[in-house]
């Protein structure tokens, strides 16, 4: 074993003995101060992980977070130096993670959050302007056949819970006591300006734009959304919601190919 | 390869051609989120501003709109945090493809990394871990540089670490292991202060001295921060490099001491954790610019 594998071994080994081959000036054991680097590493990528993940750590407490998040920090630490990339594994480690069960909305909730993150950082570009809707919204007939690129920050996230009314309540916004989590909503996660949004999509919306991202014409996606949520299927309400958030980014329409 | 250019020391503002720093001879900070809107509302006088390369590896987004924006009226400086110069793997090309991208983008007036490493077996540990020094740590190191250099096509510098073991296996000191690696690789130095002052501490060696055994001449930034005290299991004091706190009496004294040295250095004031209101900051910033005058009037008065 090299060195450096014994090293990064112990790091992430809480019971790990100190690597040998270190020394202190004046003799005393290296162990106490082998363990500052320990303390370094899981104590930063703990830290990295509540700034991703903060209202998943409200939600359960500080401690508690702390110490979840350092079982998953030394089960899987990070592949790459880009930390806001970091935590993409942790909802599913939360979802299995026995401690956890007695809030069963936590891995949901934290999944909302890592895509925020992404979202936040992700590609900037335009939403399509106002007159080119306009332009699409012009031939009624045209319109099934519309594809759409999606803008680069878009996901869309549904769940068993009430995600983004508990994730909601933890901005401020709305009472955390008046929140039924049982109540299933579907997310839509975007950023077309500085600031990220969290927005419950209505009936249908999440594979209206799950599709829509897929490629689908709006035709396509709007029957699979219909088929998914039944008469509760709105589609202008739903197109209202995804224009007014920027969700798409281009236009096209086979009469006008080059759009 | 290796790559020779001189490093001429420069004057106040005026750049060194060829060198590995083209910072301004004055003080900057660490450009932090928290500090964004009140930057780009309050424009402060300022010599540079320094971030960390791997929080700028991302698409686009507010950091990238904000970054832009300072970059307009700011020199820059990047330093890396995460490209694992130490590491007895090879180096991450990917990772430094990214780099080039970045510095393409904002084209810094510095670039630098850490004589350190973070990575192993696909794991990156968000530490700047120790190396020993001894003759295979020096040529692998020397060759992660070469490498680095030549993808980036720049000289970088490279910063002296904070450390709180030493290895048995080290058959040389701190100072003549970087040493080497400058006459080497033709990099240029970071010196870090407060990582002299806190290795000076932990392994109990004066940092004065350290200092002066270092290549000076190749010095193209200094950084100052704030320490943690701890202890060993001796009871002795262990300094922890935490970037949390104000910067120490002993390393503002250490400063003056390698600035005296030095000449005129371009210098940053860290701060990574429980990072305060930016007036602090730039009180701090303000500091740095004195002792920099200073030693600027006493050589011109020693000159005239």
């Amino acid at each position: 074993m090299s060195d450096q594998r014994l090293f990064a071994a112990a790091l992430l080994d809480p019971v790990a003995p100190c690597p040998a081959g270190l020394t202190a000036w004046n003799g005393s054991d290296p162990a106490r101060r082998f363990a500052v680097y320990r303390n370094n590493v899981v104590v930063s990528l703990i830290d990295a992980l509540a700034d991703t993940f903060p209202v998943t750590l409200e939600l359960v407490g500080d401690e508690f977070f702390r110490a979840m998040a350092g079982v998953f920090v030394r089960t899987a630490p990070p592949k790459s130096a880009l930390l806001a990339e970091y935590g993409e594994g942790f909802p599913a480690f939360i979802e299995r993670f026995e401690p956890a069960r007695s809030v069963p909305y936590l891995a949901d909730v934290a999944r909302l959050e890592m895509l925020r993150v992404r979202a936040f950082h992700a590609a900037d570009a335009d939403p399509v302007t106002p007159d080119r809707v306009a332009r699409a919204l012009a031939d009624p007939e045209q319109l099934p056949a519309l594809r759409v690129t999606c803008h680069p920050s878009l996901s869309v996230l549904s769940s068993r819970y009430a995600i983004v009314s508990l994730w909601a309540a933890h901005q401020g916004v709305g009472d955390l006591a008046c929140v039924n989590p049982a109540i299933p909503e579907s997310a839509l996660v975007i950023r077309a300006g500085r600031e990220v949004q969290v927005v419950a999509l209505p009936p249908g919306g999440e594979v209206l734009t799950a599709r829509l991202a897929d490629g689908l014409t709006l035709g396509e996606a709007a029957g699979l959304a219909a088929a998914s949520a039944g008469p509760d299927f709105d589609l202008a309400a739903n197109l209202a919601l995804l224009l007014r958030f920027g969700a798409f980014s281009s236009f096209s329409l086979p009469a006008e190919p080059c759009q | 390869m290796t790559i020779q250019t001189p490093f001429e020391p420069s004057a106040r503002g005026v750049p060194a051609v060829e060198s590995a720093s083209r910072l301004p001879v004055r003080a900057g900070l660490g450009l932090k989120p928290q500090h964004f809107a009140e930057i780009v509302a309050t424009w402060p006088d300022l010599g540079f501003f320094e971030i960390h390369a791997e929080n700028y590896l991302v698409a686009g987004g507010p950091f990238h709109h904000t970054l832009s924006r300072i970059r307009d009226r700011y020199p820059l400086s990047i330093h890396g945090v995460g490209l694992s110069i130490g590491a007895e793997g090879p180096l991450d090309i990917a990772h430094l493809d990214r780099l080039a991208a970045l510095l393409d983008r904002y084209q810094p007036q510095s670039f630098s990394e850490h004589l350190a490493w973070s990575t192993h077996g696909g794991a990156f540990f968000n530490d700047l871990l120790p190396l020993p020094y001894d003759p295979i740590t020096l040529t692998r190191v020397c060759d992660h540089i070469d490498q680095t250099q030549e993808h980036l096509r720049r000289r970088i510098l490279l910063e002296n670490p904070a450390t709180y073991v030493e290895f048995a296996a080290s058959t040389m000191d701190e100072a003549t292991f970087i040493t080497e690696i400058v006459r080497r690789t033709g990099c240029g130095l970071l010196l870090d202060a407060n990582n002299a002052y806190v290795s000076g501490v932990n392994h109990r060696r004066d940092p004065q001295t350290y200092i002066a055994a270092l290549p000076l001449s190749e010095v193209g930034e200094i950084h100052l921060a704030g320490f943690a005290e701890d202890r060993d299991a001796a009871g002795a004091p262990l300094l922890i490099d935490t970037h949390g706190a104000a910067i120490a009496a002993a390393v503002w004294e250490l400063y003056a001491f390698a600035l005296d040295r030095l000449g005129p250095t371009p210098t940053l004031i860290e701060r990574d954790n429980d990072i305060p209101p930016l007036p602090v900051l730039l009180a701090e910033a303000q500091c740095a610019e004195q002792w920099i005058e200073d030693v600027q009037r006493h050589r011109t008065e020693t000159m005239a």
